[in-house]
């Protein structure tokens, strides 16, 4: 059996599924379809159940599981409204059933007027689905392509011709026929607020996914110093989510093993029982330390933005990596880490930049000042992250206080926030720095940003 | 896939109603999203994965699925470290070497008869394998499990505890059921066994694991559901005294708390308060039972605020 034979129904759904962010294997969608051969479509909670054990396989999954089933097998507007529109406009009903039809049908099927005139809401709601099929309603992707696709669908369902008709009842103007116009009016309103309904319910379920990973991407890829407030909260969310996938990816592999190298000791325990033979062996293996981390964050001008965002990333990422201490620096240096850990993100990032004031940029005394203080705790397993635009304001940058951090420490890394292009011009001693750093890296996105971070997990 | 009903000795479950009252014969109050999972599983010989908080009867599912369909249960418990060897197979290295002891002087004889190095090695391959064939194989459960003549049922608690490489080894059992011993070759299963499947979601699971099972939340049950679990367990209970618990332990579970009280809690709960003889849920009764609910003292600290206020609500619950 392969998906194509699956039904209808259930290859939209599919689609929609996959679009709003389900992860779906080919496989899955086959075991769905021979579910659905064995439940059928009859019991709407037992065809949820069912496809909810096949095709949402985390607690997040099944949220968004359940949000798109109820949307995508929610009853028609029309079909649901039906009983309530009865009930609340009983006078409005009677005069149209009064009313005589004319034919005006083409084939067997009636025409659009005929339909809205007697009010039959189930075969509005077919004619409604099959001219949106027609009109491609699964293409939608923007919010601005819904009038568009709600004049279409009207117009394949003959909303042409209801106009014509309407034009020329008020030509001949005899009060019935104006008042039989009037009526259809009303109709082809109602007509318009169903399919207004319809297209946005399906905007929904075909763009959702789409839109959220665009928004994404170009978040991903936009330059954290451009970022306006409104996106902020946006970014903190993705920081977070970037943060625990780059931890479940690196929080497994605590050792490795080296192969081929027999561990003698382990073995010859192991097999004391059979009087030494080596029945069992045991190989060597390599216990991979979690990196210890100091992180060194210019806090003034444009590269407080990355700072942020780098303080954020690695916070959340205490999972994968132990003894995180940060520091902030402008023309001095402080520690900052225990606000960091004490207080939520949002102020403790804003207390540090008071702390700090807006100071220019003394990479020099500020090295100095580091090696002062905390030089002393960077051991030969620390890594040393530093983050700066290197632009001195042409003091003296100390290059011999580098030289001993990186000596001492297991990796100095720096991040630029400025393109290579930048680097050297005016006052910036990035070519300076760089012989003394194991790693040199352009940093201005949160694309960079979750690179250097798996590279710094990656090579421990 | 192929071996499918041709040659099957296996009942084939008719409908979803057959398993409900399949398990509620074995004591097992399912819900219909429950019974629904395990009739698709039975259908598409998938293996399926429960998840949800501790104490809410993943392993208790497994326990009534064997007794109701009255196959053995085979439990196979994760934890860190586990490997083929405890899981799948082991050779009887012990059996080997005492078998090697015991025909040395017949190898002896048998290799002495050649008269140089290359035929006696020649001749000890001739039967060399002899000592790696099933006679000297333990099985462990993956492999009992196969080797059932009418099927079985395979739980695999906790499999979140396990090392990723075991889950990996899983792969080819739970898609194929079969597994391969290089010494020997594929065993393939006689009867498909039923394989469940729990994790506590103390870590994420791979994809492919994931892809090949059935996924099953189960979560805290609803207070009607609650109250028909409480009853098929806890058999004497008055109607009254039930309803009461019910709706305590229902908003309980709406406190925070480090711990929420799960079924398997609020049976034991139930338990003791039948022993107690108590008609009725007093605020005292509350306190000096609580610690049968709640298992740690900043929960019970925290919980016991809110008794008085909580004990009244529940007071108003009708049987």
């Amino acid at each position: 059996m392969s998906e194509a034979s699956a039904s209808e129904p259930l290859r939209r759904f599919l689609q929609v599924a996959r679009g709003a962010g389900l992860r779906i294997s080919a496989a899955e969608g086959i075991d769905a379809a021979r579910a659905l051969d064995l439940v059928g479509y009859a019991d709407r909670e037992i065809l949820k159940d069912t496809l909810g054990t096949i095709l949402a396989k985390t607690l997040d999954e099944k949220v968004l599981y359940d949000e798109t089933f109820e949307l995508f097998f929610r009853p028609n507007a029309f079909s649901e409204r039906r009983d309530a529109s009865a009930a609340s406009e009983p006078q409005a009903q009677n005069p149209w059933s009064a009313s005589e039809p004319r034919g005006m049908g083409a084939g067997g099927g009636q025409s659009l007027s005929e339909l809205l005139e007697s009010d039959d809401r189930a075969a509005l709601a077919t004619a409604m689905e099959m001219a949106a099929r027609e009109a491609g309603i699964q293409r939608i992707r923007y919010l601005t392509q819904k009038n568009m696709y709600v004049l279409d669908i009207m117009n394949r369902m003959g909303l042409r011709a209801v106009q014509q008709e309407m034009d020329a009842l008020l030509d001949a103007g005899t009060p019935a026929d104006t008042a039989r116009a009037e009526r259809l009016e009303r109709g082809v309103e109602r007509l318009r607020d169903a399919t207004r309904d319809f297209v946005e319910r399906n905007l929904l379920l075909y763009a959702r996914g789409e839109t959220e990973q665009l928004r994404e991407r170009i978040l991903k890829s936009a330059r954290l110093a451009n970022l306006s407030p409104q996106e902020l909260e946006r970014m903190r969310v993705l920081v977070r989510k970037m943060a625990k996938r780059l931890a479940t990816r690196y929080a497994r592999i605590q050792r490795r093993r080296q192969r081929g190298q027999l561990d003698i000791r382990h073995t010859l325990r192991q097999n004391m029982g059979w009087g030494g033979i080596p029945f069992v062996t045991a190989w060597k293996h390599k216990h991979l330390e979690k990196p210890r981390l100091m992180v060194l964050c210019d806090v003034s001008g444009s590269v407080a933005w990355v700072s942020q965002f780098l303080l954020m990333f690695v916070y959340a990422l205490t999972d994968v990596l132990s003894d995180i201490r940060s520091f902030a620096y402008s023309d001095s240096t402080i520690e900052v880490s225990d606000i960091l850990e004490r207080e939520p993100f949002e102020t403790a990032i804003a207390r540090v930049a008071t702390l700090m004031g807006f100071g220019s940029s003394n990479y020099g005394s500020a090295l100095a000042e580091f090696e002062r203080g905390w030089m002393q705790d960077v051991t030969n397993k620390t890594t040393v992250i530093i983050l700066g635009d290197a632009r001195g304001n042409n003091t003296d940058p100390r290059t011999d206080v580098l030289d001993r951090i990186s000596k001492r420490a297991k990796r100095l890394i720096w991040l630029n926030p400025e393109g290579r292009g930048s680097w050297g011009a005016g006052d910036s001693d990035m070519y300076r720095y760089a012989p003394y750093c194991s790693m040199v890296r352009v940093c201005s996105t949160l694309e960079h940003l979750e690179r250097v971070i798996g590279e710094l997990l990656e090579k421990r | 896939m192929e071996r499918s009903e041709t040659e099957e000795p296996q009942r084939v479950i008719a409908s979803i109603d057959e398993v409900d009252a399949g398990l509620e014969a074995a004591g097992y109050i399912a819900s219909r999203r429950i019974s629904t999972a395990m009739f698709i599983a039975h259908h598409l010989r998938k293996p399926i994965l429960v998840e949800g908080p501790a104490g809410v009867g993943k392993t208790e599912l497994a326990k009534s699925v064997a007794s109701w369909l009255m196959l053995p249960l085979i439990r196979i418990q994760c934890y860190e470290g586990l490997d083929e060897a405890k899981a799948l197979y082991e050779w009887k290295y012990g059996k080997q070497l005492l078998y090697t002891q015991i025909l040395r002087d017949k190898v002896g004889s048998m290799i002495g008869e050649e008269e140089d190095l290359r035929s006696a090695i020649e001749k000890l391959h001739s039967f060399g394998d002899v000592f790696f064939s099933k006679r000297f194989l333990e099985p462990r459960p993956l492999l009992r499990a196969l080797e059932q003549p009418h099927g079985a049922v395979l739980l695999i608690d906790e499999i979140d505890k396990s090392d990723q490489e075991f889950e990996a080894f899983l792969l080819e059992i739970l898609s194929d059921y079969q597994v391969t011993i290089p010494e020997i070759g594929s065993v393939v299963a006689v009867v498909p066994p039923v394989v469940l499947l729990t994790s506590n979601s103390t870590r994420d699971l791979g994809d492919a694991l994931k892809r090949r099972c059935l996924h099953l939340h189960i979560g805290f049950p609803d207070e009607k559901l609650e109250s028909r679990i409480i009853s098929s367990r806890v058999p004497g209970i008055d109607a009254r005294l039930l309803a009461q618990l019910v709706s305590f332990v229902q908003q309980l579970r709406t406190l925070d708390l480090k711990k929420l009280p799960s079924v398997s809690e609020s049976i034991d709960w139930a338990k003791v308060l039948v022993l107690m003889h108590s008609a009725v849920l007093t605020e005292e009764l509350v306190r000096d039972t609580l610690n049968v609910l709640l298992k740690f003292e900043s929960d019970i600290e925290a919980a016991g605020k809110r008794v008085a206020e909580l004990t009244r609500k529940a007071q108003q619950a009708l049987a």
